[in-house]
């Protein structure tokens, strides 16, 4: 990704800003011209809770250019609780924990490096949602 | 709009063609093609590609091909939409030829996937998904595939072998094919130790990284008859021709495990043709992934919801079966040189239907689908083929 899509898309990478429909009222990530569920005009900027639970799930062992360092690593398709899907790494896991349906929260984690030079790029990962202490 | 027929067709062999580059192997499918068709004046070339700009840093492709198979002054354009280009180029070649705007087109999918490392091929087939909310978080292809497939056991209660009958069935039949990648069957405990590439998704579900070129001579019908003489094996109609699209990203879809892009562009199709799903002899579908060969069949007609699984497990998609799929091998085993492949699909029908398929020949095959997957699903091809 380039710088200008980086900088363009910080608040939905760094925040999960989204939007709610003005029409429809139904929750949109990330923010959208026409609403995908009514066809209207979108509407004004809503973030999210960032949590949601895991719909799906893959441990990937072959892995594209530019995320080598990490393989294997798993990335999941999470229903927010507002009600759209994203698709972002699971973080803080060991393989035995993740299953469908798991609560998760989002968390800002490293994504990946563009080389020596090249820019680092920071953005939503998830964790299972921590148990609150005694 | 006048019916369009097929009346010459080519294909190189799949495969790694290290000698050869991009130009060459495109060169050899519309030589064929142009051959058998027996002429060498057309009013334009069609190129379906996904990675030639990505993976060979060369587009105006079309152009290219065109200069270096001697075909000059013709109109020549590249139609892209990831692994469903073959069979847009095919669309766009059918639409030309169907309004009258050109009497003879050619038209050819072509890729050359083995150029760059695996890791740089990897990255190019993820293009096809969002770049910004998919590909940005490290998904690959079979990564998307692999989210679709796991959800689908689960909700489906799939047991883990459940889809070893299509990558068996897709071998068994490649190996019948002298074009296919793979001319090997397989059994079901090398698919049950194939090694994973992302889970649930090993290397037996998975299609192959490979270079290919198919084309095929597109001609009014009511001028077929100029160019089927002698030892020409016959014209092949197309019977309906038919596209639709969903959301690009996986995560936007109503339903992840629904093709509702097959649903709509082989319902189009069906009522073009006036074909039913009992009347199709054979069906070429886009089998990248053994959850793909599910999930096609049940939006297009041969199974309930959660039981595309159930066709292969029965045997019912083997070339005696109710539905033969994957005659020739498939994406698995002929191989998924992903622009060319919806063009592959549409060479293998019309060999089939011409009676030509050799060891692979389906019997009393009349009328043929194929069906070409762009993405996670996301533009989904459909055409119908009858003799």
């Amino acid at each position: 990704m380039s710088i200008a899509s980086l900088w363009r898309t910080r608040q939905q990478r760094y925040s999960l800003q989204g939007e709610i429909c003005p029409e429809c009222h139904q929750a949109i990530f990330p923010p959208r011209d026409v609403c995908p569920h009514c066809s209207e005009a979108a509407g004004p900027l809503h973030t999210m809770s960032g949590r949601g639970e895991v719909y799906s799930y893959t441990k990937m062992f072959n892995v594209p250019d530019g995320f080598l360092a990490q393989r294997p690593y798993t990335v999941a398709l999470v229903k927010l609780e507002e009600g759209p899907m994203v698709t972002a790494q699971l973080t803080d896991i060991t393989d035995e924990d993740v299953e469908i349906g798991m609560p998760v929260e989002m968390v800002t984690r490293k994504l990946r490096e563009e080389g020596d030079g090249g820019e680092i790029v920071y953005g939503y990962k998830f964790r299972p949602v921590l148990a609150a202490a005694d | 709009m006048r019916s369009v027929s097929i009346v010459g067709i080519g294909q190189i062999p799949v495969g790694e063609h290290w000698e050869l580059s991009v130009r060459h192997i495109a060169y050899h499918a519309i030589a064929e093609a142009l051959e058998e068709a027996g002429t060498e004046q057309v009013d334009a070339l069609f190129v379906g590609n996904m990675l030639s700009g990505s993976l060979l840093s060369q587009e105006h492709l079309a152009t290219l091909i065109a200069d270096f198979s001697g075909l000059r002054n013709v109109e020549a354009a590249k139609i892209e939409s990831a692994c469903a280009s073959g069979a847009s180029a095919l669309r766009i070649g059918h639409m030309a030829v169907a309004s009258g705007m050109h009497d003879v087109v050619v038209v050819c999918g072509v890729e050359k996937m083995t150029d760059t490392s695996g890791e740089s091929t990897t990255a190019g087939l993820a293009t096809a998904a969002d770049a910004e909310y998919e590909a940005a978080h490290g998904v690959s292809f079979v990564g998307l595939n692999a989210l679709i497939m796991q959800r689908y056991m689960y909700e489906f209660d799939v047991p883990s072998d459940a889809f070893a009958g299509f990558s068996i069935n897709a071998h068994r039949n490649g190996a019948k094919n002298a074009h296919a990648m793979f001319q090997k069957p397989i059994s079901l405990d090398a698919y049950l130790n194939a090694p994973m590439i992302a889970t649930p998704i090993n290397i037996m579900d998975s299609s192959p990284v490979c270079d290919g070129a198919a084309a095929a001579v597109l001609v009014a019908s009511e001028q077929a008859g100029t160019y089927v003489t002698g030892h020409h094996p016959g014209a092949v109609q197309i019977l309906a021709s038919a596209s639709a699209n969903d959301t690009i990203a996986l995560h936007d879809r109503k339903d992840p495990l629904f093709l509702e892009a097959a649903y709509v562009s082989s319902q189009k199709a069906y009522v073009q043709s006036g074909v039913t799903p009992a009347d199709v002899s054979f069906f070429e579908l886009h089998d990248a992934f053994t959850i793909m060969s599910a999930l096609s069949l049940e939006a297009t007609g041969y199974a309930r919801r959660g039981e595309g699984w159930h066709l292969a497990a029965d045997d019912a998609i083997g070339p005696d079966g109710k539905i033969p799929i994957s005659t020739l091998g498939g994406l698995k085993s002929r191989g998924h040189p992903v622009g060319a492949t919806g063009m592959y699909q549409v060479v293998e029908a019309v060999q089939q239907l011409r009676g030509e398929a050799g060891q692979g020949q389906i019997g009393s095959a009349s009328v043929g689908m194929t069906q070409n997957i762009g993405g996670s699903g996301a533009t989904i091809v459909t055409h119908i083929l009858g003799g």
